[in-house]
């Protein structure tokens, strides 16, 4: 018996609103390994597509934004289990876009890891960062953190690890994001672990392609509330942060090159949050 | 055009119309939604469309502060930039025509009026009629009226036709557009029938729904009323205008309707005069879609109005 059997290649398509459609513009573009080998066809995203990818993390953010942090951050761990389920899927795409065995492991233990230690931040965030604020009056006064609204990213070269290092702190605190991927592969399985893991459509939307044409499109977007230029190069990211100035979207713009390795901290879950200080009259 | 005066001949007529390709309508109205429109000529079609819409409000929540702030809508789309042109009319319920009028007296915007007991259009014909004139004595300056769509499927065409023709005595000079619910019609036939036994009747308009049932207008149903209307105007000499409603709500589809217009029944029909779109979320996709023109940035929803 002929046991040869036809190969069933994957095409790596967008991540917008919880599908998974080709670009709209139709484009697509052949990555490949180190050694110049073909992997795969990806999207090449436009800038409708980043339109169309802004207009679905918006209509998610009431819901998102709306359910509780220990929703969210279950829906995390979740996230967690699925990419434990694709360890080996991930492995073999950091290894064909040119990590050795052992280090790709690495890449995909702590990505994993790193979900998992922002999915645990979902319900403690606001006892850290908000308050209860002594006031000279008869008042109740308590400052809490609230969601920025969407988030666009332009992410880093890591593949996997500075990928899930940029979107679990955004979209854990209850914000949406537009993500422009630097490698398709991880990118999109990362998608597809989203898309099988209880988190709603529209929250977290991966676009693949060229960052110097998709990224101004989304710093310029008057629907988003924040950019994160991580994966953005120096002189990419200084027209961006100028473009996000027309409607005061955050930017987010690390100084230096970041080792996703490190200890992240809080500051990234805090740069897409805002605060909301209420005034409640007591003794009445 | 030969007289019919009896339901006879009006049965015979209605129904001696060609039948409708299905198939054929809807392929050619999604062929023509492929076409492409860009630059100075989406700009264009997009003031085209704004200054075509009939913004509509109604609710049974419905009061007179959102009828006040739909006014003022509908005179600056976008006050931040008064080169966007006034909306073709205001669509409200009959009791709230007094307060739509007093707030867009001397713009030159209309008031629209649904009156026959809209959506359903069960009632008696006194009902009808008494709503209707209690409108036009209001000041709305076209009516809205919805056919009697259980005596249009069991047949009875003469019903329809006397009380689209009393309806029509009772507006006096407003314009009478007249809702034939395609959503209920069944059959393209039907919708083809309906459109032709409301032009006979004397409507000066034929709209495709109320907004109220689904399926609300498509491309196909508009597709047939507009060649409906082109016939018409062959054969009689008069010009009845179109107005799809319930379901527009993106310049893309707007723009594959002027589309459809331009190739079904020409440009003569591309002007508010005959032919209107009936939305209400279309305008600020509108808006925004003609800021991303002038500005070279997507526009956001926070910086329109919500309605």
């Amino acid at each position: 018996m002929d046991t040869e059997r036809l190969a069933v290649r994957k095409t790596y398509k967008l991540f917008i609103a919880g599908a998974f459609p080709r670009s709209e513009s139709g484009r697509s573009y052949e990555v490949r390994d180190a050694k110049g080998n073909f992997l795969a066809n990806a999207s090449r995203a436009s800038r409708k597509d980043v339109r169309d990818a802004v207009a679905a993390a918006r209509k998610a953010f009431g819901g998102w934004s709306g359910r509780t942090p220990y929703n969210r951050g279950q829906i995390h761990y979740r996230v967690a289990e699925m990419m434990e389920g694709r360890r080996g899927q991930f492995v073999d795409e950091l290894r064909a876009d040119g990590s050795g065995k052992a280090a790709a492991e690495t890449e995909v233990n702590a990505a994993i890891d790193r979900w998992v230690w922002y999915a645990g931040w979902a319900d403690k965030i606001a006892t850290v960062t908000g308050s209860a604020n002594p006031v000279a009056g008869p008042f109740f006064n308590f400052s809490t953190p609230e969601p920025t609204g969407v988030v666009g990213i332009v992410a880093p070269d890591s593949a996997l690890l500075g990928l899930v290092s940029v979107v679990a702190p955004a979209v854990v605190t209850g914000n949406t994001c537009v993500v422009v991927a630097a490698r398709p592969l991880a990118a999109i399985t990362l998608a597809e672990v989203l898309a099988t893991s209880d988190l709603p459509g529209g929250v977290v939307n991966i676009l693949t392609g060229d960052r110097a044409e998709l990224a101004p499109w989304l710093a310029s977007h008057m629907d988003v509330n924040a950019i994160d230029l991580a994966g953005a190069p120096d002189e990419l990211a200084a027209s961006c942060a100028e473009a996000a100035a027309e409607n005061l979207k955050r930017v987010l713009h690390p100084a230096a090159a970041t080792d996703w390795t490190a200890d992240p901290g809080t500051a990234r879950l805090t740069a897409f949050l805002e605060t909301k200080t209420v005034w409640h009259p007591v003794g009445i | 055009m030969e007289t019919l005066t009896d339901a006879a001949s009006l049965g015979a007529f209605l129904h001696g119309l060609p039948g409708v390709d299905q198939v054929g309508a809807d392929e050619r109205a999604a062929r023509l939604a492929t076409r492409s429109i860009k630059t100075t000529a989406k700009a264009r079609a997009i003031d085209l469309a704004i200054s075509m819409v009939d913004l509509t409000t109604l609710e049974g929540a419905d009061t007179r502060g959102k009828v006040r702030a739909l006014c003022a809508k509908a005179v600056h789309p976008d006050p931040g930039d008064p080169s966007v042109p006034k909306v073709a009319a205001v669509c409200v319920y009959s009791d709230l025509v007094a307060e739509a009028v007093a707030q867009l007296k001397g713009t030159g915007v209309g008031v629209a009026s649904v009156a026959t007991a809209f959506p359903s259009g069960r009632a008696p014909l006194e009902a009808k009629l008494a709503d209707t004139r209690r409108a036009v004595t209001d000041g709305a300056t076209e009516i809205d009226m919805v056919i009697d769509r259980g005596a249009f499927l069991a047949g009875d065409y003469q019903k329809v036709y006397d009380e689209i023709a009393a309806v029509k005595a009772a507006c006096e000079q407003a314009h009478l557009k007249v809702i034939l619910e395609t959503g209920e019609l069944m059959t393209y036939d039907n919708v083809r029938r309906a459109g032709w036994l409301a032009m006979l009747a004397g409507a000066d308009f034929i709209k495709t729904s109320t907004g109220k049932v689904a399926p609300a207008a498509t491309l196909p149903v508009t597709l047939i009323m507009l060649e409906a209307v082109r016939d018409f105007r062959a054969r009689t000499g008069r010009q009845v205008g179109v107005k799809p409603a319930g379901g527009i709500r993106t310049t893309k589809d707007a723009i594959k309707y002027l589309v459809l217009v331009n190739e079904t029944a020409g440009p003569d029909w591309l002007h508010a005069d005959h032919f209107r779109l009936g939305a209400s979320s279309l305008v600020n996709d509108l808006l925004m879609q003609r800021r991303k023109l002038a500005t070279g940035v997507y526009a956001g929803p926070d910086y329109f109005t919500l309605d």
